[in-house]
Order: C-alpha cells, then structure tokens, then sequence
C-alpha cells in the first residue's frame, strides 16, 4: 500500500505521542491484532522489551514506574492478550501507580460478532482503569492518546487503557496533534485545596501527642523532604503503611515503620497512645483500621488526600483536607512550629526498645527475618527492594529498613502474587545504577517465573532472594492460626521444583542456602554478581509474621510473637533506629 | 432514604457502562435509572433514584466524580424539585370490572389508551408517589403487562432564583 507522505498510520501517531511525551520504554508481547503497531514500533526509537507473559510485561512497567515516577507503559494483543493484564492493570489502579495500557483489538467490522480473539477489553476494563476508551476514528488517536497519557500521571495516578483495533491502527490520518480533550478539566489537573487546612495546622501545633501516618500519596507526590522537615521541626513521630516505606527515612529515631496487621508493636503502641493522628496521602483501609470505629479513637483523627471519595470512606475523619499533597506540604511546613514533644519522643523511643520485633534463632536452621535484616544491614538499607506477596513480603517490610522513597516496589492493595520478578525487571531497566533485589517466595515465584527468560535475554541483573518453605505460607498461618491447623491446599512441599536447575536451566546462576552460616556467603553471592543471580534460601515451614492483629480486629488485640513458644535464642532488633547500622 | 440524582454526562458509547459498573462493583443499591438527550446532542441527563443513607450518597456522588464523561451531578432531594414518572400499564378487564376500573383511572386522572375484549391499557403521569398508589389499585384486577420511566426530576426554577 502506497503511504501518502503526509499521513501517518494512527499506530504512528500513537507512537509518535508516547515519544513526546518521554516515554523510552515498554514492555510487551504481541499477537495478530496488535501488528501494525508492532511493525510501527520496529522504526521506533522506543526501546520494547519482550516478556514471556503479557501479565509480566504490566507488572514490569508497574515496577518501571514505581520505581522511577515515571509513566509505565504496557501492550499487549487482543484477546487473550488483554485479558492477561487485567491482574497488572487491577494493581496499578488500586495501588495509584500511573500505567498506560494498550491492546489490539480485532477491526471495526468483526467488533461484537465473537471474532478470533476478540474480547471486550473496554467494556471489562472499566471497574480497573481511571480511564479506558476505545479508538473507533483515526482522528481520534492522538487525542485518546494524550487523554490517556495525561489521566494517569494526574492527580490521583493510576492505570488507563486504549483498546485499538487493528484496522485503525493501520488506517493514515492528517491528525497527529491531541488538540482539546473531551474531558472535564479536573480529571487531569490538580484540585484546589479544600477543607481545612487551618484547622489541621491549628491541631498540630496543640497536640503533644500528634502522629503523621503516611501513605503512597508522599511518594507519588514527590513531597518526602518536605515531609521530613516537618517531622524535625515539630518532632512529630511517622508511621508509615506498606505503601509508604520509603517516603521517610526507615533508620531515623522519628520513624516507627508499618503500621496495622503486621506492623511493628511500637508503631500500633503509638498508634493507641497519640492524641492526633494525621493521615497523609494514604486511606484508612482495612489492614490498617480494621476495626473502623475503634482506630485510633481516642484521638482527633485528620485526613489529608488528593481523591475526595477517599475522605470519609471507610472512617470517620475529624478534620479533613483536600488537595494535591505537593501543594499542601510547604503550606503545613510554613504553618507548623518548632516544637520539641520531649515526653512524646522520649516515649517514643521507650515504645521501640520495649516492643522490639524479635523472633528466635535455632542453630543451624535460617530465619528469614535475620536473612533479611543482615541483607538491610550489608547493603545499608539503601538498595531497591521488590517483593511478591505472603510472608517474604511482611517480613522484607518489618525487617528491611528502607530509607528511599521509590526503593520499594511492593503489590499493596491488590496483593498480586506474581507481581515481584517482573516488577524488579522494570524497575532495574529504569534504574540501571542501583542495585535491584526480589524477594520472593517458592508459592509467588512459580506465578510468573516464565520471566526469568526476559531477565536473561535483556542481561538485567536483578538480584534474587528466594525464601523456600515448602508452603503457601501466608495461607498457611491462617490455616494453623484460625482453621484448625487444616492446611488445605497450602502444601507446596512433594511438587516444588529445584529452583536451583530451573534457574540455570534459564542461564542465571544460582545457588540454595539452608544453614546459618551460608547467610554471608550466600549474600556474597548476591551482591557480588553483576549479572541476574538467584539465591535460593530453605526457611522452616512454620515461621510465622509477627505481631498480628486478626482480621477485623482492634489495636488491642494485636499478638505478638510468644520466644517462649519455641525453641531457641530470642533475638530482637529495632529495624527502625538510627546508630546501629554498620 | 430515597435520594434523587441528577447526573448530567457526554453522550458516550460507554458512559451508562460505567455508571452501572460502579453500582454494581461498591453495591450501591439503585431504584431506578432513566437517561436520555438533552438539548445538546453530545450531552446526556441521567436520573437515578438511589436508596442510601445521606454518608453513602455522599460517596456515591465523589465516585461518579471520578468518572470521566460525567460533568455534573446534583442531588435533587436537597432541592425544591419536581418529580415525575410514566406508567404503562395492561390489566385484565372483563366487561364486569370494566366500570370499576374506570372510574378509577377517574380518580387518578390516567388515560385509558387502549382496549380489547380482556384488557385495557391505560398510562398515568404523575409523581412516583401517585404511580406507585395506581399500581398498587391495579394489582387486584390482575396486571398483565406494565412498563416505567423511572423518575425524571427538575428543580423548580422559580425555587433556584
């Protein structure tokens, strides 16, 4: 077909777009209807990276984007295609992390006749994306694209989807600029602030007892120095959820880690203690309030959030303000006053050394909290950490002591097993220079382990900590904590395979700890390597997380782990506390 | 407590896609849903009745914010507003209950608008209180088949100046 040289495919125009708007990068697989597109992409500058699973290919660029800021892009064909990334589009809607997706789509004719391949990605998209859309014009693509572009990195980041079918994509079009969205403005600019600021800052500056706890909103919005100022000058404590680690500073005295079901006792302690608790960019969800009424109650409890249905959600706020975090920081820091909160610091610190986390060493068997904290020590809690989803996860959030925002690259809301190797993949190609580690589990591994074929073919040296246990065991400890011990369906242990081959079989070396004193060896391995490694680390099957708050649950009832109930020497460390690093 | 949204939205192929997505994924429970044209071709009216305490409603009206063809929502029962709702309805009428049902449709000013040997089919207008009490008046005579708007509401203007 003759191209007049004026026009361009709609598939270059979409391509042309992405560029301009500085994206360099993408991750992908394609498949009949998305062909044009690829074969645009062939003259393209924008380097695509060929995963094993389309479900790789959105978890990557959800890495890449968590892991840089910047926006994460991901394609895939129709069908099948699409419906693979639903797991990776779910997660970077609920976890707010700015992804564009596009999928082919069978052509404009075969729409709606149950073609090869065909499904409606729009129409089952739409509980998932902040935005979707469906290309019917060539026209329309530079503008849908620019919306998409836009939709995702505004406000209240997060996933946005273009569904195009094949015809369109190859079809020319004179219309290469977005020209004006079909959008009510707010969607992609920043709300003003509303609510009442005044008062927060009024509360704050009375309280002697006041608590910030920090979400992914202080990560998402830039604002961690001005955080940090705060926090210094008003000597105001930090809790963070799992969402937030790295927003502040894991090692400083201020810092008391994740709070909720498996936060640290001296955060939930200061949780139940503190007279104001001031919610920054994060949303009372349920692994942090699980008792609504009950959190925090006895306290003035203020909410500070860019997305309005957020306020009030879940829990009854006392004060609350709206707007864009970015905007709102350097108008508290302007507002807040020195303060020094002698008795509340040093009860802080009181809190810490008498809920340390602790657990017990058994000669010769690993744990994998020590593993964990000995990896935080060695590499000075300043390497970027991405985790799968169970116990590897809670213990790499309790016991690794992150300290930069962006270093830690975890599936918060949607808890997607499967998500850690892909994610560590986009997020090393983003930032070459640091060092990248997974830690992962044998149940999560298997769930996309298809990609170690990527980490290969590309040469990106992520570092792999495998913890094996023979268990789904996150399952588990429910099963043995509230079901009876009935360990239904959590049992890996006859089928697993070795790791250790596969991983070599893939051609990234490897090798299996299961002894004490192979931790430092086997850490050697790790950082020494300059190419993708996998250490695989045999854990006892029963080790739990701890402390807990059940399900559902008050502050109150959180337990906490009992040295007596098992064998061995207790060991407590205070992950969150600055001095004691090497 | 009954809540009466007034939602005004892009005439898109997907947009009543996803406002019915969100009611079905947060379990909003919805009485009913009316949408048509306005004045404007590329702009749709969406009246829902929501049955909700005023905390979820709150809710409801911040998440159909956060959908990107709607443009404005207003909640109607905090306004001097009028409601209104079309019924049509068939039910049985042998020639024995034929003057009942008549004077009947006297009482509620509704139209017989059709008629067989066995039934009649008869519209009303009216507010949704009004509709709700015909229905309810025609259900012993046997409804064979019936049809509703759902509501449509506006504020008053003389009440908005």
């Amino acid at each position: 077909m003759e191209k007049d040289s004026k026009k361009k495919t709609s598939a270059k125009v979409m391509i042309d777009l992405l560029k301009k708007n500085g994206v360099d990068i993408c991750w992908g697989y394609p498949g009949g209807a998305i062909l044009p597109f690829y074969d645009e992409m062939y003259h393209s500058d924008i380097h695509h990276v060929l995963v094993r699973h389309e479900q790789g290919a959105a978890f990557a660029a959800n890495g890449y984007a968590r892991a840089t800021g910047k926006l994460g892009v991901a394609i895939a064909t129709s069908g099948p295609g699409a419906t693979n990334l639903f797991t990776g589009i779910a997660d970077a809607k609920i976890d707010s992390i700015p992804v564009m997706f596009i999928t082919g789509q069978v052509g404009t004719k075969d729409i709606g006749t149950d073609a090869f391949q065909e499904s409606d990605t729009y129409g089952m998209t739409i509980p998932i994306t902040k935005y979707n859309a469906l290309i019917k014009d060539p026209d329309d693509v530079a503008r849908i694209t620019q919306e998409a572009v836009s939709v995702a990195l505004a406000r209240r980041q997060g996933a946005t989807l273009v569904d195009f079918p094949k015809d369109v994509q190859a079809t020319t079009t004179e219309v290469d600029e977005p020209g004006e969205f079909h959008l009510q403005e707010y969607h992609y600019k920043n709300p003003p602030i509303t609510g009442q600021l005044d008062r927060l800052i009024d509360a704050l500056n009375r309280s002697s007892r006041p608590l910030l706890y920090i979400g992914g909103g202080i990560i998402s919005a830039e604002v961690s120095k001005e955080l940090r100022e705060i926090v210094e000058k008003a000597n105001i404590p930090v809790t963070s959820t799992l969402m937030g680690l790295g927003a502040f500073p894991g090692q400083h005295d201020l810092f008391l880690g994740m709070l909720g079901m498996h936060g640290t006792g001296y955060a939930n302690k200061a949780v139940m203690e503190c007279d104001l608790i001031v919610s920054l960019g994060a949303r009372f969800d349920d692994r942090v309030a699980g008792d609504t009424d009950e959190f925090a109650s006895q306290a003035i409890r203020a909410q500070v959030e860019i997305d309005s249905a957020e306020i009030e959600k879940r829990v009854h706020v006392d004060i609350h303000v709206q707007g864009h975090l970015a905007e709102i920081m350097p108008l508290l820091n302007k507002g807040i006053k020195k303060a020094s909160r002698e008795q509340w610091v040093s009860r802080i610190q009181t809190l810490k050394e008498e809920n340390p986390m602790v657990f017990n060493r058994v000669e010769g068997i690993i744990k994998p909290q020590y593993l964990i904290h000995r990896l935080s020590e060695r590499t000075g809690g300043n390497a970027v950490i991405a985790t799968d989803v169970g116990l590897h996860q809670m213990w790499a959030a309790q016991y690794y002591t992150i300290n930069k925002p962006r270093n830690w690259l975890t599936s918060g809301g949607l808890g997607a097993m499967g998500f850690g190797l892909p994610a560590a993949l986009g997020a090393k190609m983003g930032r070459p220079d640091d060092d990248v580690y997974l830690i992962t589990g044998d149940g999560s591994f298997q769930m996309n382990i298809q990609e170690l074929a990527t980490l290969k073919m590309y040469n990106i040296p992520v570092k792999i900590i495998l913890f094996h246990n023979g268990f789904l065991g996150m399952v588990r400890q429910w099963q043995e904590l509230f079901y009876g011990e009935r360990y239904s369906s959590s049992v890996l242990t006859d089928c697993n395979p070795d790791f250790v081959k596969v991983s070599e079989a893939y051609g990234i070396a490897a090798k299996r700890i299961s002894k004490t004193d192979e931790i430092e060896e086997g850490l050697d391995f790790l950082m020494n390597s300059k190419e993708a490694c996998l250490l695989e680390v045999m854990i006892p099957e029963a080790e739990k997380v701890y402390p807990m708050i059940p399900s559902g649950h008050r502050y109150e009832d959180m337990i906490s782990f009992d040295p007596k109930s098992e064998e061995g020497e207790t060991f407590s460390v205070i992950p969150h506390k600055s001095g004691d690093r090497k | 407590m009954k809540h009466v949204l007034s939602v005004l939205v892009n005439n898109s192929s997907g947009v009543l896609s996803h406002v019915t997505s969100l009611f079905t994924r947060r379990g909003y429970n919805i009485d009913s849903l009316s949408v048509a044209e306005t004045e404007n071709r590329g702009i749709s009216i969406i009246t829902m009745v929501v049955d909700e305490d005023r905390s979820m409603v709150a809710q409801i009206e911040k998440q159909l914010y956060k959908l990107m063809d709607v443009i404005s929502i207003e909640n109607l029962s905090n306004t001097d507003s009028l409601e209104r709702e079309l019924v049509l309805i068939t039910i049985k009428a042998s020639r024995e209950k034929r003057e009942e049902i008549l004077s009947l449709v006297d009482v509620f000013k509704a139209h017989i608008v059709d008629m067989s040997e066995k039934a009649v089919m008869i519209e009303l207008n009216g507010n949704p209180r009004r509709i709700r009490t015909f229905i309810q008046a025609m259900t012993e005579y046997g409804i064979i088949r019936m049809a509703r708007t759902g509501t449509v509401s506006l504020p008053f203007p003389s009440a908005e100046e």
